[in-house]
């Protein structure tokens, strides 16, 4: 069975960490920063989870489970707020949200 | 048993301070009225039994060991009493004219809102005097010496409201403490000496020793800076004056009757150390003729009556160390015992009068005084007879003692403490003309308020009296035919010292023990008239205003400007330097670091607080080059 080297999913997940990276910082949609953080977040995962078939231990994929467990939860908290900042200022561009300073 | 007995003396002033004292304001004042002498009278039962236990027994010493109070290796400290018949004759005078003064001042603070806390310190006070007696070693003595100091601090200022009265007490405080601070440097040097601390040990290894040697002049010498701080000798004696702001019982008790007279029981106690440094007796003997001089000489000018009275006090404190300078240890207690007899009788008849004056001092706003106070005019005659030494008056026999002692040895000094005793008759005639007879000067008001003390004020007045009176008993000399009983009483006390004096000391013959006792009552008697005359037949009141222009009456009732230049050498540059370090180092420097401190703090606050800006992109952007630089900063390294 052909395995793909290691080498290919490091590339991989940095250009996809690369991509939430850029997603969070040029995105003004609290939406999309959000998804640009799960990807984050995801690319991580796939990189746990491709190191652990690599060095033969399961305890990278256990790990993974539990980061998407958690990553769900903290979505769905995340989603919240951004429902609750829609309901208050009907808008969820980050820039108008600025009155939290000095 | 007896050692019980011992024990409950000092125990039961100190038992009486503390019901008193953590009762506070809780006890009724007739019970204060009761417990506050009734301790010192249980006490001086206790002084007269052992009193006459001592006189049968001998060698007349007892020594109660109570508990060993510190003990490591090489060092021990018991807590024990020495009883022998100086400490008997000082256990007496303090119980016996404590609680005369205790019962007087029932009737003088009746009316003080801080009748309690006043007997809570008087007893506390006999206590430690009692202990400073009592105590069988130097460490217990300054114990002691240390209360009486505190009592005396918290009774000058017992009127705490006034600050003037605050500032007298912390002024005796301080020439206590450098007094006291010569008396433990004494102590330490004593030990390193001796390896201990007791008397017993002291004095028997001390009797082997030969006179004259450096270690021992340098005891004597610190241990007397001690005794000329409490007993307000020259150039410690600005204090004392300035004491009379307590109550007048207090001058009476502490500040003339017992407390100043511990540096004199002090040196008496030690009298073995000092006749092996004779040079130091020779400072003590000048010492004490100085400060009779100068005190009696300020004296004369004086127109407070109490103050007038503590110079008094301070110059008979002279004459006593005059007498330990010469090596008559008996005469100095001797004079002690009725000085603290006639000194007090005349503080609570001064008391008495300021009391009929509501509260007036001033002897030239009185005058005639003995027509409304019959009695209290008869007791202070008594009193003031005594003191100017008018034979059969107790003073007389003392003074007489002390100043045949210093016949013996040196005639100039004779001389100028006959000098000092001829003052000494002539202010207190001064004060008694002038308080006692003549026209009234005072207000109308003052005038028709008049009255006599109450009796329970009068009564301890009348039994001082007749100890002032009949004291000089104890000692009649011999020459009159007398047994000097205080002579032999005391003699084992200090048989050790006679040895080491260069002169015997009563070794006058009698002819001339008569003649030097008749010139004494001549001068005084002169000097009585003399009094009589200028304050009496002539106008007072003009006389005092014309005298005090020129230049040495001025100087005399400026009291030497003393007070003044121990201002401008000591306080002034002191308090000068203490307000250069507050506003150089303190306002500064040390102010200047800490609200640096402050400062610094804000203003970096204010200028990195604009970098937070509210803009969630810009903190992501910050977050991320972070990222980037801690990478990039990895990979270098």
């Amino acid at each position: 069975m052909q395995i793909i080297p290691i080498g290919y999913y490091l590339l991989f997940c940095t250009v996809l960490f690369c991509i939430g990276v850029m997603g969070v910082l040029i995105k003004r949609n609290a939406l999309l920063i959000l998804m640009s953080v799960e990807l984050m977040i995801n690319s991580i995962n796939l990189l746990l989870a491709a190191f652990s078939t690599y060095l033969n231990d399961p305890a990278g994929q256990i790990f993974v489970f539990f980061i998407m467990v958690v990553a769900a939860a903290e979505v769905a908290i995340g989603l919240a707020i951004i429902v609750v900042i829609y309901r208050t200022t009907h808008s969820i561009d980050i820039d108008i949200l600025n009155k939290l300073k000095w | 048993m007896l050692s019980l007995l011992i024990a409950l003396i000092p125990a039961l002033p100190l038992l009486g301070f503390l019901i008193l004292g953590l009762g506070f304001n809780h006890i009724p004042k007739k019970v204060t009225s009761v417990m506050g002498p009734g301790t010192v009278l249980l006490s001086f039962i206790g002084s007269v039994i052992i009193f006459f236990h001592l006189l049968s027994v001998t060698p007349s010493r007892i020594v109660t060991n109570l508990f060993d109070w510190i003990s490591f290796s090489g060092f021990s400290v018991s807590f024990s009493f020495l009883i022998d018949p100086l400490s008997v004759l000082m256990l007496l005078t303090i119980t016996g004219v404590g609680f005369l003064i205790h019962l007087y001042s029932v009737g003088y603070m009746k009316d003080d809102p801080g009748y309690n806390r006043f007997f809570a310190y008087m007893n506390l006070f006999v206590f430690f005097m009692l202990l400073l007696v009592m105590g069988a070693g130097y460490v217990i003595m300054f114990i002691g010496w240390e209360g009486v100091g505190l009592c005396s601090y918290l009774l000058i200022g017992f009127w705490f409201k006034n600050q003037e009265f605050n500032n007298a007490a912390k002024k005796a405080f301080i020439m206590n403490r450098i007094g006291d601070l010569g008396f433990l440097l004494g102590i330490f040097l004593l030990f390193t000496t001796f390896g201990s601390l007791n008397y017993p040990d002291i004095f028997s290894l001390a009797k082997g020793m030969h006179p004259g040697t450096g270690v021992m002049t340098a005891i004597t010498l610190l241990l007397f800076t001690g005794a000329v701080g409490k007993s307000a000798q020259i150039p410690l004696f600005t204090w004392l004056p300035d004491a009379m702001a307590g109550p007048t019982p207090v001058s009476a008790l502490i500040h003339a009757a017992t407390m100043v007279t511990a540096g004199v029981y002090m040196v008496a106690r030690s009298n073995i150390l000092f006749v092996l440094a004779p040079a130091t007796l020779t400072i003590v003997a000048v010492t004490g003729l100085a400060t009779a001089l100068f005190a009696a000489s300020i004296a004369i000018y004086q127109n407070d009556i109490k103050k007038i009275l503590a110079y008094s006090t301070i110059s008979q404190l002279g004459y006593m160390f005059l007498a330990l300078g010469m090596g008559a240890f008996t005469g100095a207690m001797f004079h002690l015992t009725t000085h603290a007899f006639f000194k007090a009788l005349l503080f609570l008849g001064a008391g008495s009068v300021i009391h009929a004056m509501g509260g007036e001092q001033d002897i030239r706003k009185m005058g005639g005084l003995g027509g409304s106070l019959r009695k209290t005019r008869w007791i202070f005659l008594m009193g003031t007879l005594a003191i100017a030494g008018i034979p059969p008056f107790s003073g007389f026999f003392s003074k007489d003692e002390i100043l045949s002692a210093v016949f013996i040895h040196n005639i100039p000094l004779w001389i100028l403490a006959g000098i000092g005793a001829m003052m000494t008759a002539f202010y207190m005639f001064r004060l008694y003309f002038l308080t006692f007879s003549g026209k009234f000067r005072g207000t109308e008001k003052q005038k028709q308020q008049l009255h006599e003390s109450p009796s329970i004020m009068i009564i301890p007045l009348v039994v001082l009296a007749v100890l002032s009176i009949a004291g000089g008993m104890i000692n009649f000399p011999g020459f009159t035919g007398g047994s000097e009983w205080l002579q032999s009483f005391l003699g084992p006390v200090f048989a050790d010292s006679m040895p080491f004096l260069k002169a015997p000391v009563y070794a006058l013959d009698h002819y001339t023990e008569w003649l030097l006792a008749g010139i004494s009552i001549v001068y005084v008697g002169i000097m009585i008239l003399v009094a009589y005359f200028r304050f009496l037949k002539n106008e007072p009141e003009m006389r005092e205003v014309i005298l005090q222009k020129s230049f040495l009456p001025g100087l005399l009732a400026h009291k030497y400007y003393i007070d003044e230049l121990y201002d401008r050498i000591f306080v002034r540059p002191l308090s000068g330097l203490s307000k250069g370090l507050y506003e150089i180092v303190e306002k500064k420097i040390i102010d200047k670091i800490v609200n640096g401190t402050g400062i610094l703090v804000i203003r970096t606050g204010n200028t990195i607080r604009y970098l937070q800006t509210g803009h969630v992109g810009f903190y992501v952007f910050m977050m991320v080059a972070g990222i980037i630089a801690i990478l990039l900063f990895n990979l270098v390294i």
